[in-house]
């Protein structure tokens, strides 16, 4: 594993980190998260054509750049501290990253370089309704028709699933076993529905089948390990993206408390309040030391690759939560109001805590995953 | 010297091994032949049993020892700190005196700083230093101090004008302990173990010959030597450096060694033992429970988390980079990793963690554990001072106001000992 970032990483990180304070203060996220669409095509056409962000981890070959796991999380930890709306998530992380893992060299060929350009937003269908992202949780199994394959039933928490111009399905094969699917979002037997999301910046929507055609991408009997592998690559951007956010809520809190007084001196000269900003340092460079690791072990095929990744996410959520917590008790009565930018982060820690499995279920799923050096 | 390349200064100390390591010398005769050439400590000056070359090249005359498994001079335990106070603020009649009896290892050390009325306050030092007849005659109590019982010297930390304020007021001496105003006692601790003593100070006397640096210049002596004992914390306590070979230097270096780290057995048990984790689990039958699963998984989280922050920063230094929060903040975490370790070693051990000694089915070792991890909360800095450093050096925050720097010492409230 990798224990620092190469110069081109940093300068990639900077560089990125300007565009979003520019493009992305919280007056800007304010805007975008009161639009049902939640985000600014403008923005999204600058970070897809200027910065190549769409592109980063799919090969050259698909119309990507060819970098790897831990510039992906690098761009993700900066949309995070940035709270940024737009769609990268769901279709750069997650979307394209199905389609990498499971589909074959011509559905690659076929359905990446749209991805990459961000001429074509994706997302990806996993989780059901009560349900969760775990393989056994999806019970949502596909039927022969044909020469292809009908869906029917439903998917629910589909990020800027609105949004998207293609689905990606996860959901069973018809012997079983997780499989990737894919169809057209304005296709033949699919409906979309917004959801109501706590945390407003990011927007959520239901989608219900009924006997949709839809494509199978690759070899069905591949399709569980493509599910886990893509799931790798979530959980370590998520980690990333919420220690991104932790930090600028950590930094955020500093600076307010560093500036309010109260009987008669600076209420940062006061120990209790000097204990907790260290204690959420403490909690912030843990995890972002996890968040890094996952990225950089994916990147290395390091036998134990999945166990961090989920290690990264259990240790993230812990760890957003708490520091929102915490950065809201340090703003006092004003971290509680609604202008104050406190909550939006508190509210993304809080939708994040949840996305893709909470820490209890990954830190079984990285117990199963462990290797010998434990 | 100071232009010599590493492959010379490779080819040096090669040369010098070959013509003179013999492992059937007697550990001070070898030592003494060492001191003279210089290789024992080569970073110190030649005037001083050194060679004047920089630190960073000591690491390759190391690994040529560890070559052929030659052995250095006397560096564990607190003679090291010793040495380097010596060697920066003493005396040349401190240096002659001193130096030698540290590297052959004939005499040992001990760091009289902490009182019962002063431990995370270390300026709030009250053992008295008053100047009687030519000599000064010293008064008051110490704690925690390691290898008292056998030290042959001690570094004291007294105070000698109590109208000054707080930090001027100290000086620093070093302490004949072989005399009838010192009085040691063994200090048994929660775990068992007796690691450390008290030392009580009745009229013991100082020629005024071993006073360290001016007088009112303590405080920043004391700075010298903690700052060696922060640097070396690892070195001095390293546990596994003795050899199994069977010449007689050998077995002379394994005498020492066992009578140095003899302290320090409990040590990996106050770190929580997270190795130990999985497999107590797997042996106990409780690897498959999920709630031990999440408990063991917790810890790895902390522990691994921990230790890839300490491998980024020590990145960071290696390439030059500036240090960022990531150095600082190893030692609370190590807090947190021994309390979690602590909580999941109970949930594994069930009623067991009732037990202790050969009847808790490790021999002991879980029980000292569960008994022991406190200390890492305490010792070479409590969580809370680790939380001050934290917050005033990485995160700027403003110092807490104080009430005990702006005042003669004597009108500073204290505790009653």
């Amino acid at each position: 594993m990798q224990f620092s970032f190469s110069e081109e990483q940093e300068e990639f990180r900077s560089m990125l980190r300007r565009f979003l304070e520019a493009k992305s203060p919280p007056s800007a996220v304010r805007a975008q998260m009161e639009t049902d669409q939640g985000y600014d095509p403008d923005v999204w056409a600058s970070l897809a054509g200027e910065l190549g962000v769409t592109a980063l981890h799919i090969p050259e070959e698909y119309g990507g750049a060819g970098f790897g796991v831990s510039e992906l999380a690098i761009a993700a930890e900066e949309m995070g501290r940035a709270l940024l709306c737009a769609p990268f998530f769901a279709s750069t992380v997650m979307a394209a990253t199905a389609i990498m893992n499971a589909g074959s060299d011509d559905q690659k060929r076929a359905l990446l370089p749209d991805l990459a350009s961000g001429e074509v937003i994706a997302t990806l269908a996993a989780a059901e309704p009560g349900g969760g992202w775990a393989p056994d949780q999806i019970k949502m199994t596909a039927t022969k028709a044909g020469d292809g394959y009908t869906l029917t039933g439903t998917k629910s928490y589909v990020l800027d699933g609105m949004n998207a111009g293609r689905i990606v399905i996860a959901a069973n094969a018809p012997g079983g076993g997780i499989a990737f699917f894919t169809t057209s979002a304005d296709g033949q037997g699919v409906s979309r529905t917004a959801l109501k999301s706590m945390d407003p910046t990011r927007k959520l929507a239901r989608i219900d089948f009924d006997a949709a055609p839809v494509e199978l991408l690759g070899d069905a009997a591949a399709g569980a390990e493509a599910y886990a592998q893509t799931m790798d690559v979530m959980l370590t951007c998520i980690a990333n993206e919420m220690n991104g956010g932790a930090e600028r809520l950590r930094e955020d809190a500093l600076e307010y408390v560093s500036m309010r007084m109260q009987f008669g001196r600076s209420i940062a000269s006061f120990q209790t309040t000097k204990h907790k900003a260290a204690d959420m340092l403490l909690d912030v460079e843990l995890s972002k030391a996890a968040g890094y690791s996952a990225a950089s072990a994916l990147d290395d095929d390091d036998p134990d690759a999945r166990a961090v990744a989920s290690m990264a996410k259990a240790a993230a959520s812990e760890a957003y939560f708490q520091t929102a917590v915490h950065a809201v008790q340090m703003h006092g009565g004003i971290g509680f109001t609604f202008d104050n930018d406190t909550h939006l982060w508190f509210k993304r820690a809080k939708q994040s805590e949840a996305f893709l499995g909470d820490a209890n279920l990954h830190r079984e799923r990285m117990m199963q995953h462990w290797g010998t050096d434990a | 010297m100071s232009e010599m390349t590493v492959e010379q200064v490779r080819a040096d100390v090669q040369a010098y091994l070959k013509a003179n390591w013999d492992p059937n010398l007697g550990l001070v005769e070898w030592r003494l032949k060492l001191m003279d050439s210089g290789w024992g400590m080569p970073h110190w000056p030649e005037k001083w049993y050194g060679r004047g070359l920089p630190l960073g090249m000591t690491s390759v005359v190391d690994e040529e020892f560890a070559k052929v498994g030659a052995v250095g001079v006397a560096k564990m335990g607190i003679r090291v700190l010793a040495a380097a106070t010596i060697l920066e603020h003493g005396t040349d009649h401190h240096k002659e005196k001193f130096l030698r009896g540290i590297l052959t290892g004939e005499e040992t050390w001990c760091q009289l700083f902490s009182e019962p009325g002063s431990g995370s306050d270390l300026a709030g030092a009250a053992t008295r230093a008053d100047l009687k007849d030519g000599k000064w005659i010293i008064n008051g109590q110490k704690v925690w101090t390691t290898s008292a019982h056998h030290a042959h010297y001690g570094l004291l930390l007294a105070r000698t004008d109590w109208d000054a304020v707080k930090h001027k007021g100290l000086s620093y001496f070093i302490l004949d302990m072989h005399q009838p105003g010192v009085d040691v006692h063994q200090l048994k601790q929660m775990n068992g173990h007796a690691s450390f003593n008290q030392v009580f100070l009745t009229d013991a006397v100082i020629e005024p010959e071993y006073q360290v640096a001016e007088l009112g210049e303590g405080w920043k002596v004391a700075t010298t030597t903690l700052m060696n004992e922060r640097r070396g914390a690892d070195s001095a306590r390293k546990y596994d450096s003795a050899s199994d070979q069977l010449e007689r230097i050998y077995e002379e270096e394994r005498a020492e060694i066992a009578t140095v780290m003899a302290p320090y057995t409990w040590y990996p048990q106050r770190m929580g033992r997270v190795d130990m984790l999985v497999e107590r689990a797997k042996a106990l039958g409780k690897y498959d429970d999920p709630a031990t699963r999440q408990e063991i998984a917790k810890v790895l989280t902390l522990a691994k988390s921990a230790e890839w922050t300490a491998r980024r920063a020590r990145a960071a230094s290696a390439a030059g980079k500036p240090q960022g929060p990531e150095g600082s903040i190893g030692k609370l975490a190590a807090s947190i990793v021994a309390r979690a370790a602590n909580l999941a070693h109970t949930t594994i051990a069930g009623p067991d963690a009732m037990l202790t000694g050969d009847d808790d089915g490790t021999e002991g070792v879980v029980a000292e554990i569960l008994v022991s991890t406190p200390a890492i909360s305490i010792a070479g800095g409590t969580d809370e001072i680790q939380r001050n450093i934290i917050s005033e050096r990485i995160l700027k925050m403003p110092k807490e106001m104080r009430t005990d720097t702006d005042r003669p010492f004597r009108d500073v409230p204290r505790n009653q000992v």
